[in-house]
This record gives C-alpha cells, sequence and structure tokens, in this order.
C-alpha cells in the first residue's frame, strides 16, 4: 500500500484534511491567547494566569512520570539532580536520555 | 463575569498603587503598532543585562519574573531573541527529529506519502495529535475522528498561549499569532524559562519554534522516505526527552512556598483525570484547577 504512492502524490481529500488538521491545531494555539489579549484582566485572572506555567509543565509530567517505571523515576531524579547543580538544560537533557536508555537495560 | 468592568475597577483600586501606570499600558496595548515601536527601539541589550538574574538579587529577580504583569519588563522582538531561541532549542530540536522519524515510520504505514506526511508537519506543528492521527487512519478516512480527536489533544495548546500573555501583551497580533503557528510543547517550556529569567526576548518562541519545525519537518520526510529502516525511538530515549525537558523546568519554575499549593492541585487533577479520562484532558484540566484555585486565593 505505501510502497504503491508515488512520493509526491497528494490526495485532494488527504490534503483537505490536512489543512483541517493545520486549521483546527492554529486555532487551539491562538485560541487562548486571543480570548485573554480581548478582554481585560482583573488582577485575580492575571494571577491565575500567572501560575499556569509551573501547573501546566506539573500536569504534563505527572501522569508521564505515573506511567512510567523504576527507570524512568531513576532517570527523571538525574534530571533534576543535574539541573539543580549545574542549571544546564541542556547537560541534564543529555543525563536524562542517558540515565533512561541506562536504566531501562539495567532494570 | 469577571470580565465585568466593574469588578475589574474593584481589583485595580485594591491596587492603587499601581493603577495609573496599568492604565496607561493598557492604553499601549491597545495600539498595536505604537506597542511595536516602543519596546524594539528600546535597546535590547541593556534590558537583557540589566535583567539577568544574578545570584544576589535572584530572590528579586524571581519575584519580577513571577509578577511580571506588574513590571514593566522590556519585551522586544528581535533578531537577538530569534537567534537565542533558535540556538538554545538545536539541542532539544534533534529530540524532536527522533520523533520525527517515529511519526514518519508510521504515517507511510498508514499509506500517507512523502509529500503528504511533510505538509502534515509543516502545517499542523503538533507532534502527539499528528501521530494520533496517522493511527487513526484508514480507507475510507475516518474525517470526524480524526478531527475532533485532533482538537481535544491539543486543546492544552490554549493554556499554554494564554500563559505567554503577561510577555506577549505588548506584541502585535502578528507576532503574537505568527509565533503561535510553530509553537509545540518543547519550545513553549524553552520560551517560559527564557522569559521567565527576564531576558525579554519576544522573538524566542518564534526562533524556537523555527529549530523545532525544521526538525520536526525534516524528519518527518527521513522518516517516511527510510520507512522501517530505523528502529522504535525508546530504544535510543527519545521518549524521554520530553519529560526530561519538562522536569528541568520545574527546577526553574518553582518559586517557593507560592508554587505549592497550586502544583499540588495540577498535580492531583492531573493524576486523577489521566486515569479516568482517555487522551490528553488531564494537562488542560489540571492548569485549568490550578489557575482556578489561585483566582479564589487571591479573592480572599
Amino acid at each position: 500500500m505505501a510502497s504503491d504512492a508515488l512520493i509526491l502524490s497528494l490526495d485532494p481529500l488527504v490534503v483537505a484534511v490536512v489543512l483541517a488538521m493545520a486549521l483546527i491545531t492554529f486555532l487551539t494555539k491562538v485560541g487562548g491567547i486571543w480570548l485573554v489579549r480581548r478582554f481585560e484582566l482583573s488582577d485575580r485572572l492575571e494571577a491565575g494566569l500567572t501560575v499556569l506555567p509551573g501547573a501546566i509543565v506539573i500536569a504534563v509530567i505527572g501522569p508521564e512520570l505515573a506511567a512510567g517505571g523504576p527507570a524512568e523515576w531513576a532517570a527523571g531524579g538525574a534530571v533534576l539532580l543535574v539541573m539543580w547543580r549545574t542549571e544546564s538544560i541542556l547537560l541534564a537533557l543529555c543525563t536524562g536520555v542517558l540515565a533512561v536508555v541506562a536504566f531501562r537495560m539495567a532494570f | 463575569m469577571e470580565f465585568d468592568p466593574e469588578t475589574d475597577e474593584y481589583a485595580d483600586s485594591e491596587a492603587d498603587g499601581r493603577r495609573s501606570e496599568r492604565t496607561s499600558r493598557r492604553a499601549d496595548g491597545r495600539e498595536d503598532a505604537a506597542a511595536d515601536v516602543t519596546p524594539a527601539t528600546a535597546e535590547p541589550n541593556t534590558a537583557s543585562t540589566t535583567a539577568t538574574p544574578t545570584a544576589e538579587n535572584e530572590a528579586t529577580a524571581t519575584e519580577i519574573a513571577a509578577g511580571a504583569t506588574e513590571t514593566d519588563t522590556a519585551v522586544t522582538f528581535d533578531r537577538d531573541g530569534l537567534r537565542a531561541g533558535f540556538l538554545k532549542t538545536i539541542p532539544v530540536a534533534l529530540g524532536v527529529g527522533g520523533y520525527g522519524i517515529a511519526f514518519g515510520i508510521l504515517a507511510d504505514q498508514a499509506g500517507l506519502s512523502v509529500a503528504e506526511a511533510a505538509l502534515m508537519s509543516a502545517t499542523v506543528v503538533a507532534g502527539a495529535s499528528q501521530i494520533v492521527a496517522v493511527e487513526l487512519w484508514a480507507d475510507p478516512l475516518p474525517i470526524a475522528a480524526v478531527l475532533v480527536t485532533t482538537f481535544a489533544i491539543n486543546l492544552r495548546y490554549s493554556l499554554m498561549g494564554a500563559a505567554l500573555q503577561p510577555w506577549f501583551k505588548r506584541l502585535s497580533a502578528t507576532k503574537v499569532y505568527g509565533s503561535l503557528f510553530v509553537m509545540a510543547d518543547e519550545n513553549w517550556a524553552l520560551t517560559m524559562r527564557s522569559l521567565k529569567s527576564n531576558t525579554g526576548y519576544g522573538a524566542f518562541l518564534l526562533g524556537s519554534g523555527i529549530a523545532v519545525w525544521l526538525a520536526w519537518v525534516g524528519a518527518t520526510i527521513v522518516g517516511t522516505v527510510a520507512g522501517g529502516v530505523v528502529g522504535d525511538p525508546t530504544t535510543y530515549g527519545f521518549d524521554f526527552i520530553l519529560t526530561a525537558v519538562f522536569l528541568a523546568l520545574t527546577a526553574e519554575l518553582w518559586e517557593g512556598q507560592s508554587s505549592l499549593l497550586p502544583w499540588t492541585v495540577s498535580l492531583a487533577t492531573a493524576l486523577i483525570t489521566a486515569e479516568l479520562v482517555p487522551g490528553r484532558w488531564y494537562i488542560l484540566l489540571g492548569g485549568l484547577a490550578a489557575a482556578t484555585v489561585e483566582v479564589i486565593r487571591r479573592g480572599e
């Protein structure tokens, strides 16, 4: 099936669905800020906005780590440790990826 | 209700000291063109050096970053920010590339041509939703399922975008919405890191988004062409990159005691939602719950 498809072939229906996906995704990306730019925000709402970054980050990694196992938890600990000691995101990232590969082989 | 001018006025009069400043900046924000020119002409170097947190004033800097809505951090949209965003994202973009290859392989297996898969990566620019979409791909195409799932998975971006508003309020609509087109989880996280440390790089998101976009589209093409030659991304730990970036970010976003309540609320909500509801609703609900609790707490 895949090998039959020409590399550059563009099915009109597929293109239409892909562009619809693109439009929907763009609307989700801009929707929130469009809303808060349009209305004057009270101090309370702005305070709510300022806790969002940390809250979103926690909401992303919480279930992600909960779904993982000892290898991911140990690698996560390594990331935090390196980040805390060096404050280098690159170093923390490399440590995390190497650690998760190593721990997955070990555990 | 909260948008009611009366409520707003009341909230402002509480913070009487800042009222005039806030009002004047609102007037600025309304004038997109004027607001654009002003920060752009400010000296970016001065702004970034004075705003860089040092060991001594770290606490102050964190406070300023936390209350960025109240401070007048000069957020500029210039080449420095664009370049910083691009360069700082390259290592992360390599990881995104690993995922792009995986997406390309899946797209190829689903029957998409290289051109179709590349078009999707270039225009949608949202990894998780694309991977799920090609997993749903069948003949005939389940159009409604694909589109509804795309919306559900990506709705979290609304919240992420809204979180940028304290820094983006003085940028023009074109710059804001143009930057958001290339926003993905990874470069949003790096952008937050930059803005929180008061670099004032308004173009960071665009620069980092371009790096992610190039890696994502390029890797999609490689993955679709190479097919099954490259194996499972978990072999190389690529699947852990997003978690690692976000974990590293927690170390920077922690603002002491005041973070404890919203973070706990977000974590609990996300864990419970992830158990009960399929998909990625847990991110949206976790963030919303934390923001709601914070709004209530401020009202007391």
